[in-house]
């Protein structure tokens, strides 16, 4: 991450607000979004990240703020002008890529329902890990296929399938390749397709 | 996309099939903008619906869903029939020149080859005339040419049949073909851009592939401002397509081993490309076993040796298509017993979402990661569900977002960048691959513990990470990068992989990323210096983060310079022959960089088997050439061979299965739908995002002006779509951007369904899910599902 400095700020500020100049509303709108947003960011350090949604592949700067020990605060997403996908420009989606990084919908803890249940229980991310671990090698015991009809060595595991990954990191995608194949997994799915 | 976004700004000509990039890909839309501004392009959208698209385009063509085939088989007949097509270029750069076997044939819509009783071709079958060798006979002249060929087979496609299949007025099919017909000199390139409208599809792989035999034919493959371009719909299908989470494919293309291949000899034979030119170079299929070695010494280490042919047997071999539509008929069928599902949600996603929740339910365990409760998480309270009827285990693992997590994104354009991790993950939140590295320690730990069948890919899988639960992104993008074992140090280019097992790479096509100077997917050196950082002018940028592969930008990019290495167009070059220092400069060649043109030079596309773009291929299940047919579900017969009308290599799933049919008629369901994604939403994932469900809160169908005046539907009304599987019952939106076409003599209405909504998210009222009404088929050749192309009927409540 770079601290932002006020210079740079009102850098890359001018750019990206300078066409508006004076509106309707009698006084500089430039002016003003600019001295409210080095308010809003002053201080604040600028990391660089890519937009979650399409994959037209934006650029975004990000502001943060350390508060109280080691919580950082978002502050604000924008469009990084330097990209020569983007130029610093941001659809709706883009633009309010903060509300999905803040959302208060996320799910707060490891979750379970048992079968036939109409409730969820919390539990503890052991419980859930261990309880899946026994299930995957179980489901892959009954259904791995060493050798084929034919008497083909196919070493496969034909009763588990892992789909996903759109919003993966590529190295995550990778690991999770990696992972399924090292089990045998033959049904593997992402995103392409669907 | 075999170009970049920025790259689209070169185009004289844009043809949007099957996209609506104006709404859904707004950012990138720009540079097709800058290219009607700046260069005066003009840019065509063939699309069912009037959309900010067409609004923008300088001609909206109004075509029928899943029909592009005959359109684009019209304009390659248009083009071959008043020799319109770049002859340099084709006969030095396709197999338009090649002399295939006699044994080929294509009658009534059903090409040589199929078998009757499992519904699928042989597609070696279709194939070139060789010597013993394997060389193929090139002569253009031959009547069994692919260009004579090509010829005959598209003679068909006449401006009358397209309007008969397609509903384009024949004239203003002419006014296209027009146009198109100018792109196939030197000093004008057409770039093709697409999206879902295309692939999802049950000819989808059919509908791109003519496409790209148009631009094969204009001589516009491998030129800035031409191509195929795909926009992908998500942040980073194009890199966890790379890295292979794909039942098809390990990481970087290499096909997942088959049944009988008891070895890495019997593997490459029947896997690898073969050379069929003496001068094609054939680089993927000189590599395949380089890079096959060095993946399998990544993940099995020590435990590879050239003995056990580096542990090719620890890789599972696929007995069938194991693809998204498989899973859940595998789940319908009672096999499937456990499916983990990241960031995706198999009820929304469907198709055919209340045979989806079936499957669902058929499982013994379901695991969900994800930020938020998805449609898949809660499947088993979904309206119309009974929770004490399903049996199945359910977990949900809260993931962490894009932001809490560093790591890259890989674009459309194969730009991958990296991403800081900007704050810390939200309460309990965990990183996807943390979980993953977690389950599978424990996973070992038990098969350590207590045995189990065939443990040893388990127990021998490399996790050499400083904390095998906690793997750092950057340690895996080291990894995938590879290096040389005798040195330790990581390589600069997948040319420096051997099949000896002295080196590694997670993925071939990522080496390089990651050298030992650093990673090169955080280099912003972007338009802050445009004279500095992009000093061609062509807007490589080639300091901006890292493309694959070895940071090219363009593909086949030698095919933009002509046999003798001048830029066919001087103003927009790709890679030029420089004698003076026996290099090609530009863009980072797709080529040897050293070896100068020459009447006997390598072949142009050098990771073909041909040397050549292919015009003609056996590389896909439902023809060498494409052919219209008609989705499953259609309102007319196929004009062309009313007696084939689908195409027979589709599959159908219920059919196969034995389960009663699921697909509809025109006289019960008597209108076209197509489904489609609005600005406002990204799939399901936004509506937890407040503004973006305050934009676009509630779920409608939008209904073609005419045929709402037949029903007596007004905009606002509750309305009733039903296929043959499922219903909708939203709002109608009436509207003149939906027109009514004239099919073959009908008239032929078509529907339009946003997908986004269901059960779960913030306006919980909206839980009507748009798959339901989707059919369950999929494509020849990929099993894509077709979302795009059905029946429905529509109602006024």
């Amino acid at each position: 991450m770079e601290e932002i400095s006020r210079r740079r700020f009102l850098g890359v500020g001018a750019a990206g607000t300078g066409v508006v100049g004076a509106s309707v509303l009698g006084f500089d709108t430039a002016r003003a979004a600019e001295v409210s947003q080095v308010l809003r960011i002053e201080g604040a350090s600028v990391a660089r990240s890519v937009c979650p949604y399409c994959a037209v592949g934006c650029s975004l700067l990000a502001y943060t703020k350390q508060t109280d020990g080691d919580h950082v605060e978002l502050l604000q997403i924008e469009g990084d002008p330097d990209s020569p996908v983007n130029e610093g420009t941001l659809c709706p989606k883009g633009a309010s890529s903060l509300e999905l990084a803040m959302s208060r919908r996320r799910v707060p803890s490891p979750l379970y329902r048992e079968p036939g249940a109409d409730e969820w229980q919390q539990v503890s991310w052991d419980f859930a890990l261990d309880r899946l671990a026994a299930n995957i090698k179980a489901s892959r015991d009954r259904t791995f296929v060493a050798q084929d009809a034919d008497g083909n060595v196919v070493n496969r595991c034909e009763g588990i399938a892992f789909a996903g990954g759109a919003a993966f990191s590529s190295e995550e995608g990778y690991f999770a390749t990696k992972v399924m194949r090292g089990m045998g997994l033959v049904y593997l799915e992402q995103q392409a397709r669907v | 996309m075999t170009n970049h976004w920025r790259d689209i700004q070169h185009a004289d000509l844009i043809l949007v099939n099957g996209a609506n990039p104006a709404e859904a890909h707004p950012v990138g839309f720009r540079w097709m903008m800058r290219a009607q501004r700046e260069r005066g392009a003009k840019m065509i959208h063939t699309d069912p619906r009037f959309t900010r698209t067409s609004a923008v385009a300088d001609m909206h063509v109004r075509i029928r869903v899943g029909t592009d085939v005959a359109y684009f088989g019209g304009l390659i007949n248009y083009v071959l029939s008043n020799n319109l097509y770049h002859q340099e270029y084709v006969e030095w750069a396709t197999n338009a020149g090649f002399v295939v076997s006699p044994d080929y044939a294509f009658d009534n819509g059903m090409f040589n080859g199929f078998d009757e009783e499992t519904g699928a071709y042989d597609t070696t079958a279709w194939a070139y005339e060789t010597d013993a060798d394997g060389i193929a006979k090139v002569d253009i002249d031959h009547p069994r040419s692919v260009l004579n060929l090509m010829r005959q087979h598209y003679s068909r496609y006449t401006p009358e049949m397209v309007e008969r299949i397609t509903g384009i007025p024949r004239d203003q099919f002419l006014e296209v073909a027009k146009l198109v017909g100018q792109m196939g000199t030197p000093d004008k390139v057409m770039t093709i851009v697409y999206a879902v409208g295309l692939t999802h599809h049950t000819t989808g792989v059919q509908l791109i592939r003519s496409g790209a035999v148009l631009q094969l034919l204009l001589g516009n493959m491998g030129r800035p401002g031409g191509g195929m371009n795909a926009e992908r719909g998500h942040a980073n299908i194009q890199g966890n397509t790379d890295h292979a989470i794909s039942w098809e494919i390990l990481p970087g293309y290499l096909r997942i081993p088959a049944p009988g291949q008891r070895d890495l000899v019997d593997y490459v034979d029947e896997s690898a490309p073969k050379r069929s030119r003496p001068n094609a170079y054939n680089y993927f299929g000189d590599g395949y076993r380089r890079f096959m070695v060095s993946l399998l010494k990544t993940w099995y280490g020590d435990t590879a040796t050239k003995d056990n042919e580096y542990a090719f047997n620890y890789i599972p071999k696929p007995a069938e298509n194991s693809s998204w539509i498989s899973i859940y008929d595998s789940a319908l069928k009672g096999n499937m017993e456990g499916v983990m599902l990241s960031g995706m949600t198999a009820t929304s996603i469907g198709p055919d979402s209340n045979q989806v929740l079936q499957a669902l339910s058929n499982l013994k365990w379901l695991c969900v990661m994800d930020p938020f409760a998805t449609t898949s998480s809660e499947f088993w309270r979904a309206p119309g569900m009974n929770p004490s009827d399903v049996q199945t285990e359910v977990f949900v693992l809260p993931a962490t977002h894009w932001i809490e997590k560093d790591g890259s994104f890989v674009n459309s354009g194969r730009w991958s960048q990296w991403k800081d991790q900007v704050i810390q993950p939200e309460g309990e939140a965990m990183h996807d691959h943390w979980i993953l590295a977690e389950l599978f320690s424990r996973v070992r730990a038990l098969y350590e513990k207590q045995g189990g069948k065939f443990p040893d890919p388990i127990r021998n899988l490399t996790m050499d990470y400083a904390d095998p639960v906690k793997p750092s992104l950057d340690e895996l993008a080291q990894e995938i990068n590879g290096r040389d074992l005798t040195t330790g140090k990581r390589l600069e280019s997948f040319g420096d992989l051997l099949d000896d097992g002295t080196t590694t790479a997670g993925d071939w096509i990522y080496t390089g990323h990651y050298p030992e100077s650093g990673n090169l997917t955080k280099r912003r050196d972007g338009v802050q210096d445009p004279e500095k950082n992009d000093p061609t002018g062509m807007g490589f940028y080639s300091n901006w983060a890292w493309s694959w592969p070895v940071n090219r930008r363009v593909l086949y990019n030698r095919a933009s310079a002509d046999p003798q290495g001048r830029p066919w167009d001087p103003e927009r070059p790709g890679i030029v022959w420089d004698a003076d220092q026996g290099l090609w400069v530009g863009d980072v060649p797709d080529y040897p960089d050293d070896e100068p043109p020459g009447p006997d030079a390598t072949l142009p596309f050098i990771m073909t088997g041909e040397g050549t773009g292919r015009i003609f291929s056996n590389g896909v299940a439902d023809g060498p050439f494409p052919e219209h047919y008609e989705p499953v579900e259609s309102p007319v017969d196929n004009p062309l061979h009313p007696d084939v009308s689908a195409t027979p290599a589709a599959y159908r799933y219920d059919e196969q299965a034995g389960r009663p049919n699921r697909f509809g008629t025109s006289d019960e369901f008597p209108y076209v739908a197509t489904s489609y994604r609005l600005t406002e939403h990204e799939h399901y994932v936004t509506q937890n995002v407040e503004k973006l469900t305050q934009l676009q809160p509630e779920a409608f169908v939008e209904v073609p002006a005419d045929l709402a005046v037949e029903k007596g539907i007004e905009t606002g009304d509750h309305v009733r779509v039903s296929s043959k599987r499922g219903k909708l019952e939203v709002r109608a939106v009436v509207t003149k951007r939906l027109g009514a076409l004239e099919i073959d003599g009908k008239k032929v209405y078509q529907i339009g369904i946003p997908i986004h909504w269901g059960f779960v998210g913030i306006n919980t009222g909206q839980h009507w899910l748009a798959n339901a009404l989707t059919p369950f088929v999929g494509d020849a050749s990929s099993r894509t599902p077709e979302f795009k192309a059905f029946l429905v009927n529509i109602e006024k409540m």
